[in-house]
């Protein structure tokens, strides 16, 4: 592999906190590595930043290896920027190349107002969760982890609905903000093993209802989510939901609350 | 005197004898008692999911935006429990074993055993809760191989165990917020602990979106922060690991046990420069199945895939027959670093090593793959078509990680790896109770001492976690409470209260009216070089010594030059960061302190001046049968407590891989 200097023009959404209005700040960086992440391309700016005496940019990011669905930078009008199936953070500089202006931006949906710069607040999908997203089995109840097989297909189908990392790029390229993606993969990862049966019904209902209070868009099939998922999470699993959600709608013994 | 309260009685009865009669809070009383967990990852979101569940009023901290992401979702390769579903000759033993051996008989055996024992109660869990683990066709859990073990007994969801593990045990607590058992405060970073007549009663916290202090009162406190290993600056941690919690509750009175425990894993992706901020690992389960190897011949400057097969050392094989590559990640870590350091590592720096998966693709999933569709004669390229498909189940996203750091595909060429900083060992110490030597403070997870001695085997982290959380802490808490009964809410505007948040508040006015000139990045980089360089794979006197002394500059150095950009009262991750960096400049230099004062070598602790003539660690068990507990007297000022390590089950013997 080659590796290559490169010189950027960086547009980057400046905004103090949730109650000011936020505008692009345009910044240089020189000497970037292609072998250097895009995070460490910000921290590079960040400290040059400092350096002058000036304010660095607030973004997300922790693990910095794409599983803990932190990192949330909206890059040159796509979520995660130009790699598929890939994360802010393991975007690397090869993508880019001499000269380019990269214009980055935070998640934008009602849902997710933002906090600083481009930190947005995602609470809107612990919430979600909270209305039914798990299996409620108390600790110390369970049976022996043999008791039931789960045929491999399924424990597959269910493991890939379950990578979902609830970073919400889904909801960023969406046009109307929808978050279906990120709640079907939920649904069909526990309605995908036996233990989730018992809930299935109340389940659906009550996180699409919850969705729908904390403001997300509805879903029209435009399919920019599966686009930009970096978990490569399936759109297969909003027709799984629609199907979990008719059939729980048709049972009448089924409580919202 | 610190007392570890074991319980009395036979290894394998203590932990039921102690469920049998320690004491109970009835649910109406649970209801009346306020818990704080600090960290949502395995250790504190079981926690607090559990303690939930029993009924009492849990409080939960992260400083993430969500408790999902705290950075157990990162570990990628499995999880150990005593299941012996291969039927291999495991036992709830013989992982008790096992751990000690790994560890290098410096953990506590009554710990250890426990954890054993409740090892098989977590997969069930687990399944229960939802938890996708790898099957096989018949529908039953699979398991795979780690290091330092020569029975297959982890358990595995494809490289994200931690990930899909801290999704179920984050479920479970979310399930208890929206009953309104867990109150959770994400982005907020624990400050400091409230002390009132000898007892822990709450925190200081810092709400990171607009920098408040707050205030929180518990009957107990429980801390379940995470490891330490980013004093060294690159490490396969998330950036936001830090020891902050757990020094603060030191500089309280807790001790710290083992600090310079830390362990280099052998197998991450190398450095590539300096813009480096963080260094990724690569599954020790990938030693299943990877060979490593470095070239025969010193400066071999030939690409990998033009080195004929007899020009190969495959090192680990070679020294180790018995465990292969799959020696513990001490062993492992040193002899890359032995082969490196000789001249013969590989890639652009010199610093590597390759992990091949060439041989068993080909001769291992290929082969099987062309049995079962029955085809004959298989020619190599349709093996390595075979095998590729298999592999790619079991480490897809591993091999796919890899590619996009290095811009490499290791299914074609070998991978580079090299040791990095992964996980620390030391940490609070803890009694049997999971208790710090402070009355009313825990600490669980990877932030205490507990179980790993001086070395952790692989796929145990998750399972300590686990086990502290959902089945350790429950009963040994409801101990302590038992007692708390009668105490009342203490109002946060108590004199302690006020106090420590002023004392929280000073010295954050004190960081951000240094406005020096350096960052606070350079200052965690040059740390981050004295412990890489002095206290990391390899120690000596000198070297110890000088480090200290390095450390002590850098710090005043720090609290001189340090420049923090924005303000106080709003979100400054740079503040965040000082904050930290500052607890690891205090941090570094008792490692040292710790690593000076062990002079054996054990574990993950490699002292130059004890070794055996081939260069393997060479223990002193008549001098160094201890825990060391160090408790901070002032600045700079530490007083050792010695917590001598009883084995009465297991006879503690020179570690043998051959
Ligand atoms: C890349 C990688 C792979 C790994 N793979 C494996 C594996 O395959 N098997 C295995 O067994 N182990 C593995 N490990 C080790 C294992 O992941 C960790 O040891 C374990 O997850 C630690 O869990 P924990 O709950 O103790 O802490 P963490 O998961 O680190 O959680 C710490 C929590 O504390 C919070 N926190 C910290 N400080 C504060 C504060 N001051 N105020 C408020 N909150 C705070 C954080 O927000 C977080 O929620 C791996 C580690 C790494 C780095
Ligand atoms: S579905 Fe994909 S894009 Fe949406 S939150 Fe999950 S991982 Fe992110
Ligand atoms: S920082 Fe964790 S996914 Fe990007």
């Amino acid at each position: 592999m080659e590796h290559y200097n490169m010189n950027l023009t960086l547009k980057v959404w400046k905004q103090k906190n949730a109650e000011t209005g936020g505008k692009f700040e345009t910044y240089k960086v020189s000497n970037i590595s292609s072998e250097m992440s895009f995070l460490e391309m910000f921290d590079v700016l960040n400290e040059q930043l400092i350096r002058e005496g000036k304010e660095p940019i607030a973004f997300d990011h922790d693990c910095r290896e794409g599983i803990c669905g932190m990192c949330s930078m909206y890059i040159n009008g796509r979520p995660h920027g130009p790699w598929h199936g890939t994360t802010t953070c393991q975007l690397h500089m090869r993508a880019f190349k001499d000269g380019d202006t990269i214009v980055v931006e935070p998640w934008r949906a009602n849902a997710f107002p933002v906090v600083k710069d481009l930190i947005v607040d995602r609470s809107a999908f612990d919430r979600i969760i909270q209305a039914g997203g798990y299996i409620s089995v108390n600790t110390g109840n369970a049976q022996d982890g043999n008791a039931i097989p789960i045929p491999k297909e399924n424990a597959d189908k269910a493991f890939a609905a379950a990578a979902c990392i609830g970073c919400g790029a889904c909801v960023a390229a969406c046009k109307n903000s929808s978050a279906l993606l990120f709640l079907s993969a939920k649904v069909s990862h526990l309605a995908l093993l036996p233990q989730g049966e018992a809930e299935r019904k109340e389940r659906a209902l009550n996180m699409i209802a919850q969705m729908d209070k904390e403001g997300f868009g509805s879903c029209t099939n435009t399919g920019a989510c599966e686009a930009v998922c970096p978990k490569e999470i399936e759109i297969t699993n909003i027709a799984r939901l629609n199907r979990e959600y008719l059939a729980a709608g048709w049972a009448s013994d089924t409580k919202k609350h | 005197m610190l007392d570890s309260k074991i319980p009395a009685g036979k290894l394998e009865d203590k932990w039921t004898e102690y469920k049998g009669h320690c004491k109970l809070v009835n649910p109406a009383n649970k209801r009346k008692l306020e818990v704080i967990v600090i960290g949502t990852g395995l250790a504190g979101a079981s926690a607090a999911a559990a303690l939930g569940e029993q009924g009492y009023q849990v409080k939960a901290f992260c400083f993430q935006d969500s408790p999902r992401r705290a950075h157990s979702i990162a570990a990628q390769g499995g999880i150990n429990a005593a299941k012996n579903y291969q039927n291999d000759g495991d036992s709830v033993f013989r992982l008790f074993y096992d751990t000690i051996k790994g560890g290098d008989y410096r953990a506590r055996e009554a710990n250890v055993h426990r954890l054993a024992e409740v090892s098989v109660n977590i997969i069930d869990q687990c399944v229960a809760q939802g938890v996708p683990f790898a099957r096989e066709y018949g529908g039953l859990l699979n398991n795979r191989s780690f290091g330092g073990v020569q029975v297959k007994r982890t358990f595995y969801a494809a490289g994200q165990t931690g990930q899909q593990l801290l999704i179920g045990a984050y479920q479970a607590l979310e399930r208890q917020v929206a009953l309104g058992n867990v109150k959770m405060y994400n982005r907020h970073e624990m400050q400091d602990v409230v002390m009132i007549d000898g007892k822990a009663r709450g925190i200081i916290a810092r709400n990171l979106i607009n920098g408040q202090l707050e205030r929180f009162f518990g009957h107990a406190v429980i801390l379940a922060s995470g490891g330490y290993g980013n004093v060294f600056y690159l490490s396969t941690n998330a950036m936001g690991s830090n020891v902050t919690a757990a020094w603060r509750a030191h500089k309280k009175g807790a001790h710290f046990a083992n600090p310079c425990f830390t362990q280099i894993h052998p197998t991450c992706i190398p450095v590539s420069g300096d813009h480096q901020s963080k260094l990724t690992l690569m599954s020790e389960s990938l030693r299943n199945d990877g060979r490593i190897w470095v070239p025969k011949k010193q400066n071999d400057t030939r690409k990998a895939n033009d080195i004929p097969e007899e020009e190969r050392d495959y090192y680990l094989e070679r020294r180790y027959p018995a465990f292969g590559n799959l020696v513990p990640r001490d062993v492992a870590s040193r002899a890359a670093k032995e082969r490196c350091d000789a001249g013969y590592g590989v890639g652009t720096t010199k610093q590597a090593v390759y992990l091949d998966f060439k041989y068993n693709l080909i001769n291992k999933y290929g082969k099987a793959e062309a049995n079962k569709h029955g085809i004959q004669n298989p020619d190599t390229e349709t093996l390595v078509r075979l095998g590729k498909e298999v592999v790619k189940e079991e480490y897809g996203n591993l091999f796919d990680m890899y590619e996009k750091i290095t811009g490499e595909n290791p299914y074609e060429v070998p991978m580079r790896i090299y040791p990095a900083v992964h996980y620390t060992m030391g940490g609070l110490w803890v009694d049997y109770n999971l208790m710090t030597s402070v009355t009313g403070l825990f600490c669980l997870g990877e932030a205490n001492f507990s179980d790993h001695g001086a070395n952790r085997l692989g796929a145990s982290a998750l399972m300590q976690g686990l086990a502290d959380g959902y089945f350790v802490i429950p009963y040994t808490l409801g101990n302590y409470l038992a007692d708390e009964i009668s105490v009342k809410p203490i109002p946060t505007t108590d004199r302690a209260f006020v106090e420590t948040e002023a004392k929280v508040n000073e010295r954050i006015n004190r960081l951000m009216s240094i406005q020096g000139t350096q960052t606070v990045e350079s200052f965690h980089k040059r740390l981050g070089k004295i412990m890489w360089d002095k206290c990391g794979m390899a120690r000596n006197e000198q070297g110890l010594k000088e480090a200290i002394q390095e450390i002590r500059d850098l710090r005043e150095d720090f609290w001189k030059n340090v420049r923090i950009p924005g303000g106080i009262h709003e979100m400054n991750p740079e503040l965040d960061k000082a904050s930290r960096v500052a607890d690891f400049l205090e941090l570094g230099e008792l490692m040292c302190m710790d690593a000076l004062e062990r002079n054996e070598s054990c574990g993950g602790h490699f002292r130059e001046e004890s070794q055996t003539p081939d260069g393997e660690a060479l223990r002193h068990d008549d001098q160094y049968m201890y825990v060391s507990a160090w408790k901070l007297n002032g600045e700079h000022s530490w007083e050792l407590e010695k917590e001598p390590l009883n084995y009465e089950v297991i006879k503690p013997t020179q570690r043998n891989y051959k």
